[in-house]
């Protein structure tokens, strides 16, 4: 049976959303080919989620349950998973392209002697094949691949999959797994992971950014626009604000940084480079706002304003404030 | 220290990208190529390295077309010591796959403390041959890292890595595929008597049957296009901030039902 396997990815002791993504695009690619949709998850305790999945359409859920796999290491999480692969021999598998996915689809591709189809925003089936939708130079262009070998294997960008309800059963398989650990891997000595539980940027769906505009290390304002939009938001950066040592390294949006696909990017005192372009260009709705009205950043901007970020940010904050309040 | 680093040629990332008419590939004509930035960090890591130890080498590893020679010198002129340069037409265009098996086979013959491999090529920005390439030769994989401190028996290092939200501090025996991210070093510049040294450093031509590689694609390109342009929508220019924030604020209510 031709089956499609997703992979639900946990974070800090939750499924992430992108498991309800990838479940809905894995049940429209299984009724197609006429399989079942099943997931594998990490953890005795992710096994409360199967119900969750269930409700976008997974038939079976797999919970890996081994001491080895406490903490992410890609080395035996890709065992862990060639092993129900090699197992189940579903056709297709999806993971998402998280920070966690991007380290670990290709070991575990590579143990089963085939590439990922990386950082698709969309798939198609020709002939029961897997084509996956992958952007190249950050976004500059698109291009349609091909697996060629099988299991097909893909990752899937975050916040582009549409989401829908379709329910199944859901049922639970328990499997057991023990690493092989004759195979050279790292340990993890220490995770600093920020606890405050704000989204990643390339997850999240609303993005402000600040650049150079911005004249310093001072984002208080971009913060509290951030807050007023709640938790699916957060604050981006340019690459010339990074520079200058006002924002982390993993602010950056744009070719050399993050790209980015929220619902709403909000670009203030950005010029609009065209790296910058690349990482945010696909973002659902851009606004602009420079004090410059010849900024390029306004060609791509649904809305622009031109003016004083200072004296427009917290205007918009008082008026999102009473707005969101509502 | 003896380090490899795996070098890709890529379009400068100020270049306006355009299909070709087939629908192929992207059109070649007046692109300029540089190393792939995270490449370069790849470089200078490699280098520091070597500075550290007071020993050792630095080997540039890349495959692509003739052109490609220009960024392998590029990374001599930095410090790097030799080249390896795969160029042939079965592996130029490649997929991940093909490359890691090719970086694979180029690097089996020599010998090394660590192999860097960018976290991404920013032209096709697929992220895996780093990965690809720890497994087929067996070695441990530390992707994303920004921080690298190898033990002074160089048997093993401690590096900070990007996780989702944060940092991961591991620990890893040597040899070890890295994987540079950004954050990791500021490359330097070639200097002009480094960019003399480096015309008379050795590079190294292969092809695929030297190496004895068969190529066994896993995926393959179907097709190449744009994105819909993007056109710039409604400006707001003379307004009191208060009555800018006010209508865009609305419109993103309203109109693109955003909020
Ligand atoms: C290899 C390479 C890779 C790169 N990768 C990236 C990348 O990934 N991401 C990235 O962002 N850049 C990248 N860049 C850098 C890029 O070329 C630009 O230099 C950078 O994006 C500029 O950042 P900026 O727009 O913040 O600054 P600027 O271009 O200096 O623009 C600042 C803007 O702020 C406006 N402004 C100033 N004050 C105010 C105010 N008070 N109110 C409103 N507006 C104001 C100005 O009018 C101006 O338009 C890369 C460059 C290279 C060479
Ligand atoms: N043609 C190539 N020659 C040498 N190294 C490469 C090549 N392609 C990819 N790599 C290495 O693999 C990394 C990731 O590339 P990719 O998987 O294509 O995004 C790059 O940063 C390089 O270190």
């Amino acid at each position: 049976m031709p089956n499609v396997l997703i992979y639900g990815e946990i974070k800090a002791g939750k499924l992430k959303k992108s498991a309800f993504e990838l479940a809905s695009e894995g049940r429209k690619l299984a009724d197609k080919l006429g399989g079942s949709l099943e997931a594998v998850m990490a953890g005795a305790q992710s096994e409360q989620y199967a119900s969750e999945l269930a409700k976008y359409g997974v038939d079976k859920v797999y919970v890996l349950d081994s001491a080895d796999l406490e903490t992410y290491n890609s080395e035996y999480y890709a065992q862990a998973l060639a092993q129900v692969i090699n197992d189940k021999k579903p056709e297709i598998v999806l993971l998402g392209h998280s920070m966690q996915g991007k380290d670990l689809a290709p070991r575990l591709a590579a143990k089963l002697g085939v590439a990922v189809i990386a950082d698709c925003i969309g798939f198609e089936l020709e002939d029961g094949k897997l084509i996956g939708n992958h952007p190249m130079y950050a976004g500059k262009c698109f291009t349609k691949w091909q697996a060629l070998a099988s299991p097909q294997i893909a990752t899937a960008r975050p916040n582009v999959l549409e989401v829908t309800e379709n329910s199944k059963a859901g049922e639970v398989e328990k499997i057991a797994f023990s690493a092989d650990k004759s195979r050279p891997t790292y340990q993890t000595k220490d995770l600093n992971l920020d606890t405050s539980g704000k989204v990643d940027l390339t997850e999240a769906e609303i993005i402000i950014s600040g650049g150079r505009g911005m004249g310093g290390d001072d984002y208080t304002l971009l913060e509290e626009m951030a807050a007023i939009f709640g938790p699916a938001a957060t604050v981006g950066a340019s690459r010339a604000a990074v520079d200058a040592g006002w924002r982390k390294h993993a602010d950056q949006v744009g070719q050399t940084g993050k790209t980015v696909t929220p619902n709403l990017y909000i670009a203030c005192g950005i010029s609009g480079s065209i790296q910058h372009l690349a990482g945010m260009g696909s973002s659902k709705v851009i606004v602009a706002i420079n004090k410059d009205g010849e900024a390029p950043i306004f060609t791509k901007a649904d809305y622009g304003i031109v003016g004083d970020l200072f004296k427009i940010v917290p205007e918009m904050n008082k008026e999102l404030k009473e707005l969101l309040a509502e | 220290m003896k380090s490899v680093v795996c070098l890709k040629q890529v379009p400068d990332t100020e270049t306006q990208i355009k299909v070709n008419a087939e629908g192929t590939g992207i059109a070649t004509d007046g692109v300029k190529y540089v190393i792939n930035p995270y490449d370069e960090f790849s470089v200078e890591e490699a280098l520091r390295m070597k500075e550290k130890k007071k020993a050792g080498d630095v080997t540039i590893v890349a495959i692509g077309p003739s052109r490609a020679t220009e960024a392998i010198r590029t990374a001599l002129a930095m410090g790097a010591d030799k080249g390896v340069h795969i160029d042939d037409e079965q592996v130029n265009n490649a997929d991940p796959y093909t490359v890691a098996q090719t970086l694979a086979a180029a690097i089996k013959g020599l010998e090394y403390d660590v192999i860097f491999c960018g976290h991404r090529a920013i032209d096709d920005d697929f992220g895996e041959s780093g990965a690809i390439l720890a497994e087929l030769l067996g070695l441990p994989q530390v992707t994303l890292v920004s921080k690298i401190e190898v033990s002074d028996d160089k048997k093993s290092a401690v590096a900070e890595r990007d996780v989702e939200g944060g940092k991961e501090t591991v620990e890893v025996s040597l040899p070890c595929v890295f994987t540079s991210q950004k954050g990791l070093n500021e490359p330097r510049y070639a200097s002009l008597p480094g960019i003399m040294k480096a015309k008379k450093k050795p590079i190294d031509k292969k092809t695929l049957a030297d190496l004895g590689v068969t190529p066994d694609p896993k995926i393959k390109p179907l097709s190449f296009s744009m994105p819909s342009e993007r056109t710039a929508g409604k400006k707001f220019e003379g307004l009191e901030p208060a009555e800018a924030a006010r209508t865009v604020v609305q419109a993103l209510r309203n109109e693109a039902k955003i909020i």
